[in-house]
């Protein structure tokens, strides 16, 4: 049995909007999740992705508890989590990357004494615990500091250390390098992969970074209106959406389209060019034509961003199978 | 337990970071204690008697309302508020998600809240009004042990009304009407204009039996000796009923909230 299940999982909301000049407001139903399942094993990192709006909190908030599905099955853990919320809260950490879950008027410190007291963790555990993650995110220095005077990057990082004080085997993260800059981005990817290596905590992620992915998660599902479209690796997700890089060459003089084998020239602006290429090609040998057949002042790779990935996913025939089987 | 009393501490602390509106808060009762023991005075000056009271009676009457106000938050505030705004703004997802159950977090905040708000905007006019005016005081130990047993469950019982406003949120978004309700309920059925006991017959029966006369009638007659042995006890019990109604309303309602609604935002 795997750690977290989800079978046929449905969950609709009640909508009332006015229509054209209706005195009364109708009633829709908005489907936020149709159908949905799959199965995550222990001690796997699965992102979780697809556009804005497309179903992600709503799954996240059923699969905590909080949001009680309309139909379908959820297992985290061996429990239902509607009907077991406290008792698996105590097992799972969250981190809403746009929320808090310390205390702004606090000191990082009363508000990890103040979970520490929510959670009732063995006292000797929770001073272990707080030692190792404050060392690990160098949070040291910001023990005494009120949570409201934190930067956003520090923030998070405490915010992480809220979410595992209590051991939790499973860490859901809502977008947790948003707005992060790309060394505290790197930081938290390399203690999450320690977290998981180390601790063997199953770590779910839902965000728009596709870096967060290529660097965490061996899987991927994505979702998009409410139904899942694709779980696999992110390899087999590049190769099924045929997404494609980009080199963005800037020549020393203006020159007609480059031409070089394994990339197609898609725009010309000057001396700079645009050339995409396979997702999963090497850039290497398309680099090195260039150098040898041109006068590249500069170039730089562009990587596919998941709404292109997702675009390019639907711009397929729909009877594509998915790269495993679902469940 | 240790967590409710660390989360009461914290929000003790919290309100006691805002020293200036303490003190502003503590010269408008006074200024506010003042005027309503002027306006008694000439209404027991024309009936000495009136609801059962004498003029010290009545002056009493006024500060322990002066007292109660902010330590009872019958106007509304403490924290319902909170939970309301992070109804709207969604963070009550990082509420539900622990392990701990909202209302006696809530709770707990309000009593560390009220905690404060006795010792500085309680605790303070009183001395100022019994500087200025001739007030009576218990003379008996027991009576201050049960006062200070009532203030607590008086507050329990405002937080629970000011909670079930703050819960419609849920379903409304915005809980300005109910709270608004709530303060015109409280205007007049706490006794803060008017003593309860000068109302005429039915309309006083009515007051005395609904939740706001815990706020500050029943405490008062127990402070001025008007309620004595076995009534001490029924006035207890009577607080001590609508906190328990009150409390499983909240616990009722949030289970539906919970159950049936959604949480706003990503």
């Amino acid at each position: 049995m795997s750690l977290i299940e989800v079978s046929e999982l449905r969950r609709t909301f009640t909508v009332r909007r006015r229509v054209d000049g209706a005195r009364r407001k109708q009633r829709t139903e908005v489907e936020a999740v149709r159908d949905l399942t799959f199965a995550i094993d222990a001690g796997e990192m699965v992102g979780y992705i697809g556009p804005n709006g497309a179903g992600k909190s709503t799954t996240v908030k059923m699969l905590t508890g909080i949001l009680v599905p309309t139909s379908g099955r959820i297992s985290v853990a061996g429990v239902d989590p509607s009907r077991h919320r406290t008792a698996l809260a105590r097992r799972i950490g969250v981190v809403f990357g746009q929320r808090t879950s310390l205390w702004w008027d606090l000191p990082l410190h009363d508000s990890f004494d103040l979970l520490h007291k929510i959670y009732r963790t063995d006292p000797a555990r929770h001073r272990t615990n707080l030692a190792e993650f404050v060392e690990l995110l160098d949070l040291g220095d910001l023990l005494d500091t009120p949570v409201r005077q934190l930067s956003l990057g520090q923030r998070m990082r405490g915010d992480i250390v809220a979410a595992l004080l209590h051991d939790p085997e499973i860490l859901y993260l809502d977008e947790p390098t948003i707005g992060l800059d790309v060394v505290s981005k790197g930081r938290l990817r390399e203690f999450l992969r320690a977290l998981n290596r180390d601790r063997g905590t199953t770590l779910m992620l839902t965000t728009h970074d596709l870096q967060d992915i290529e660097a965490l998660c061996d899987r991927v599902i994505v979702i998009d209106h409410g139904t899942q479209v694709y779980d696999g690796t992110l390899a087999g997700l590049h190769e099924q959406g045929g997404s494609r890089r980009t080199v963005v060459v800037d020549l020393v003089d203006e020159a007609p389209p480059i031409e070089v084998a394994g990339a197609v020239t898609r725009r010309v602006e000057g001396p700079r060019q645009w050339l995409s290429f396979p997702a999963d090609a090497s850039a290497a040998p398309i680099v090195a034509a260039l150098a040898t057949s041109y006068d590249v002042a500069d170039l730089s790779i562009q990587e596919p961003d998941i709404e292109e990935v997702i675009r390019q996913l639907y711009s397929r025939p729909p009877s594509e199978p998915s790269g495993r089987p679902s469940g | 337990m240790p967590l409710h009393v660390a989360v009461a501490t914290r929000a003790f602390k919290r309100y006691s970071t805002y020293v200036g509106a303490t003190l502003a808060g503590i010269f408008t009762n006074c200024v506010f204690g003042v005027i309503l023991c002027f306006v008694y005075l000439e209404v027991w000056g024309a009936n000495p008697d009136a609801g059962g009271y004498d003029a010290s009676d009545a002056v009493t009457y006024v500060w322990l309302g002066q007292a109660m106000i902010m330590t009872v938050a019958v106007w509304g505030g403490g924290s319902p508020d909170d939970l309301a705004e992070r109804i709207r703004s969604g963070d009550v997802v990082i509420d539900l998600y622990r392990p701990v159950g909202i209302l006696g977090w809530y709770l707990s905040a309000d009593l560390g809240r009220a905690a404060y708000h006795l010792l500085t905007r309680g605790l303070a006019p009183t001395v100022v009004g019994g500087l200025l005016f001739d007030l009576r005081y218990p003379a008996d130990p027991l009576t201050w042990l049960v006062l200070l047993a009532a203030v607590p469950v008086a507050v329990t019982v405002s937080f629970g009304l000011r909670m079930l406003a703050s819960l419609t949120a849920f379903w409304l978004l915005d809980d300005v009407g109910p709270r608004m309700l709530l303060g015109f309920a409280a205007l007049f059925f706490s006794g803060l204009t008017v003593p309860l006991v000068i109302l005429p017959g039915g309309l006083r029966e009515l007051a005395m039996a609904l939740p706001w006369a815990t706020f500050l009638q029943v405490p008062a007659d127990i402070w001025l000796g008007k309620r004595t042995g076995l009534e001490v006890v029924e006035g207890l019990a009577f607080m001590g009923g609508w906190a328990v109604v009150l409390l499983a309303a909240c616990a009722w309602v949030l289970h539906r909230a919970e159950r049936r609604v959604v949480v706003q935002g990503g």
